[in-house]
């Protein structure tokens, strides 16, 4: 079978559908393939949003609607090579598998990268263990692209909000959403503590936009698919792509190999919804697959490299949460996440004091997110059952009076958290499943204690009766949370980008080293993970590797 | 009518799920629910056509606009592969036992309300809750799906005109109404 196309996409989600929108607008045509299913579009009118996504617990998170369902999509995981072949088969930092990919369900958070994000060895130097290098690209010439991607999806923002924001070519598209009660108590306290929250740059209309409603607050983000799209990302993108007329959507999809003839691929070998093998040939390849599937496809494809599969990054999560028994702070209305503050990410004399007591030249956190409790149901599962279970409903300790701060701490890239292929594990087409070795260093263990401790200030400060300062992965010392799973679903590296064809996969363009017409456009080209949410950044790079393309520029 | 379960074991899921949510001083428990019926029809779920795994979108009319919870959706082949052996287990088949045997929700609830004993619904609540705690891992598969059944979309068969929901003062699902900004930043 051959593409009648130009370019061939693999992934639906932020960054296969951002270089559909640019390729297309160029007057490319691409395929793009997608594992699972449609949920986003209208089958029959594939440029208007479908209607499939809704309010309910039971399908989003107890039954995998979005994907992947962990008993034909296992991921195998271990900490380190000494325990074994796998530790724990199931769900690992598991993204949706659908069409439009980690877009559907992220809460919508959406910042900028800093400056010194792209070059941190310049800025620091080195850490023991790890390898921080610089990026072959900066904030300067990313930054037009940012705006571009910010403009398609629709971001919420204002700008100067954020102290140490890099600079802007231009306004946030629109104004913020309604702030969560919660979000505002939490920044006033973290204000008084001497911190700078500000409105999360989030892509969720605050007003109508683009042809999509403003966000009515319903409060099933985080995790949900929006019922009414008001979240952009990659909707807009994917539904621009299609109204051009040149992209074709193949969903059930799932490409197991790119065929390779010398430096050139000639195509890729699919199995289709009815579980059917087909190849297609293809003039241009373009992975976009996260920073998991994406090494997965290409070790499947028979790619070797040293660093392929290596430097996997997730976020290291500070969680810490304080109860305040006489709030109701209803986080269930509005975005999951209305503020955040970036302190932690900003060297000053204290952090470095820590980092050296802790035996390291620098230490950074992450992005610190506002947020609150969950769902009933979710709720009820931690509630005692019994006579006493509907009191304690009522008194909603979770969901109404907890408030919590996750940091989503820097991992360093170490060459030891990898990607490979399971040696037993398969999914239900018969492939060896991706297998995550992964566990935090030194400098993520160091960050998450100095900045958990002001986070629980914070927390007290704003009244709370108890906190508990816990993590995910979860580590002995907190004694809660001690799953060694990440839950982050913040995947980045594996595939990194950079000049050097013998430390980097890809080139500064994302195009493979030693492949001619093979592209990766996703978080797996990072080079370091920052402490931001990797969409904007992702969906930025694949624009410019877009763009790059097909001889435009961002407008 | 039970969809999946015989009456016996119905009838033992109904007191089992009685003992976790009671109803107590006109606020509804399970009974009030359906949380039994719930988890019969989850078990049961191939009964329907199509399946009931996920109930439609965009909106379930309790907030305006269509009743579209109702209208469940269809599985892809590799869904039904998924939830099949969930439920039923992987049975020997090879298409289920790529990673090896798969034990079923449905065997699991059968084993499970055997354990319990054949005379759990004639013997004092004390004594059924004493042999809930008896097995751990059925106690916490059943508490899982009670609180489904109690606080899910009533479109899955519990939480019956929104009892759960309301014992509890929450909305449940609000689109296409949503909340007001004020409603959002205010206490």
């Amino acid at each position: 079978m051959t593409a009648a196309a130009n370019a061939l996409i693999i992934g639906s989600g932020p960054g296969g559908a951002t270089a559909a929108e640019v390729l297309t607008r160029a007057g490319w045509s691409v395929v793009i393939m997608e594992k699972g299913r449609n949920h986003l579009l209208e089958p029959d009118d594939l440029t208007r949003p479908a209607g499939d996504y809704s309010n309910d617990e039971i399908k989003f998170i107890s039954r995998y609607f979005l994907g992947p369902d962990p008993l034909v999509e296992p991921r195998a995981f271990r900490r380190s090579a000494d325990e074994g072949e796998h530790a724990h088969v199931g769900e690992v930092n598991s993204i949706p598998t659908t069409v439009g990919g980690g877009g559907t369900h992220a809460d919508g958070k959406v910042p900028r990268f800093r400056e010194e994000d792209f070059w941190l060895h310049s800025a620091y130097g080195p850490q023991e263990d790890a390898h921080v290098d610089d990026w072959p690209v900066g904030y300067d010439e990313l930054e037009p692209y940012y705006a571009e991607v910010e403009r398609a999806i629709g971001v919420a923002g204002r700008e100067g909000a954020n102290p140490f924001a890099a600079w802007r070519s231009g306004p946030y598209p629109m104004p913020p959403g309604a702030p969560m009660y919660g979000a505002v108590l939490s920044s006033a306290a973290a204000e008084r503590v001497g911190l700078h929250p500000y409105e999360a740059p989030t892509a969720a209309n605050s007003v109508a936009y683009d042809g999509r409603p403003a966000c009515n607050n319903c409060g099933f983000c985080a995790f949900f698919g929006c019922p009414i799209h008001a979240k952009g990302d990659p909707v807009a993108l994917l539904t621009k792509a299609m109204a051009t007329g040149r992209a074709e959507l193949m969903p059930e999809s799932f490409v197991h190999r790119i065929v390779v003839e010398g430096r050139r691929a000639t195509g890729v070998e699919y199995v289709d919804a009815a579980g059917e093998t087909h190849t297609m040939e293809a003039e241009l390849v373009i992975v976009a697959g996260g920073a998991i599937e994406t090494p997965r496809l290409l070790l499947l494809s028979g790619l070797e490299h040293p660093a392929l599969g290596r430097h996997l990054m997730v976020h290291f999560q500070t969680i810490v949460v304080g109860h305040f028994p006489h709030l109701q702070l209803h986080p269930q209305r509005g975005r999951a996440v209305t503020h955040v503050h970036d302190d932690a990410m900003i060297q000053d004399e204290r952090s470095l004091a820590a980092a050296h007591d802790a035996g390291l030249p620098w230490m950074r956190g992450g992005m610190v997110e506002h947020s609150g409790g969950g769902l009933p149901i979710m709720e009820a599962w931690h509630s005692p059952w019994g006579r006493g279970h509907v009191q304690a409903m009522r008194d909603s300790n979770f969901r109404e009076r907890m408030w919590a701060f996750i940091m989503q701490g820097e991992d360093l890239p170490y060459e030891t958290n990898t990607v490979d292929l399971s040696p037993s594990v398969r999914d239900a087409r018969g492939f060896p499943v991706a297998r995550v070795t992964y566990q935090p260093g030194r400098h993520e263990l160091a960050a998450s204690k100095f900045h958990g401790k002001i986070l629980q200030q914070v927390l007290e400060e704003m009244g709370a009766e108890w906190v508990m300062h816990t993590s995910s992965p979860g580590v002995s010392y907190h004694g809660v949370g001690a799953t060694p799973v990440p839950e982050s679903r913040h995947v980045i590296g594996t595939a990194r980008m950079g000049d050097n064809p013998a430390t980097s996969v890809v080139d500064r363009w994302g195009r493979v080293h030693s492949l001619d017409n093979v592209v990766v456009a996703d978080s797996s080209v990072f080079v370091t993970a920052s402490g931001y949410g990797p969409t904007l950044t992702l969906v930025a790079l694949a624009s410019r590797a877009a763009h790059h393309l097909a001889g435009t520029k961002p407008g | 009518m039970p969809v999946w379960l015989n009456e016996q074991q119905y009838a033992a899921l109904r007191a089992a799920c009685r003992q976790m949510l009671p109803s107590d001083q006109g606020v509804a428990g399970a009974d009030e629910a359906g949380v039994a019926d719930y988890i019969d029809g989850f078990l049961g779920a191939f009964s329907f056509d199509p399946p009931r795994i996920w109930a439609g979108g965009p909106t379930s009319g309790r907030k305006g606009g269509d009743a579209g919870f109702a209208r469940f959706h269809r599985l892809s082949r590799l869904d039904e592969l998924a939830w099949r052996t969930r439920l039923e287990g992987s049975q020997g088949l090879a298409e289920r036992e790529f990673n090896g045997p798969v034990v079923g929700l449905q065997q699991r609830y059968r084993d499970g309300l055997a354990g319990l004993g054949e005379d759990f619904t004639d013997v004092d609540g004390k004594e059924q809750r004493r042999r809930l705690r008896a097995d751990e891992s059925f106690c916490v598969l059943l508490w899982e799906h009670c609180c489904e059944g109690m606080y899910g979309a009533p479109e899955y068969g519990g939480n019956r005109d929104g009892v759960g929901w309301a014992a509890i003062g929450y909305e449940g699902d609000v689109q296409p109404r949503g909340y007001s900004d004020a409603e959002v930043s205010e206490p």
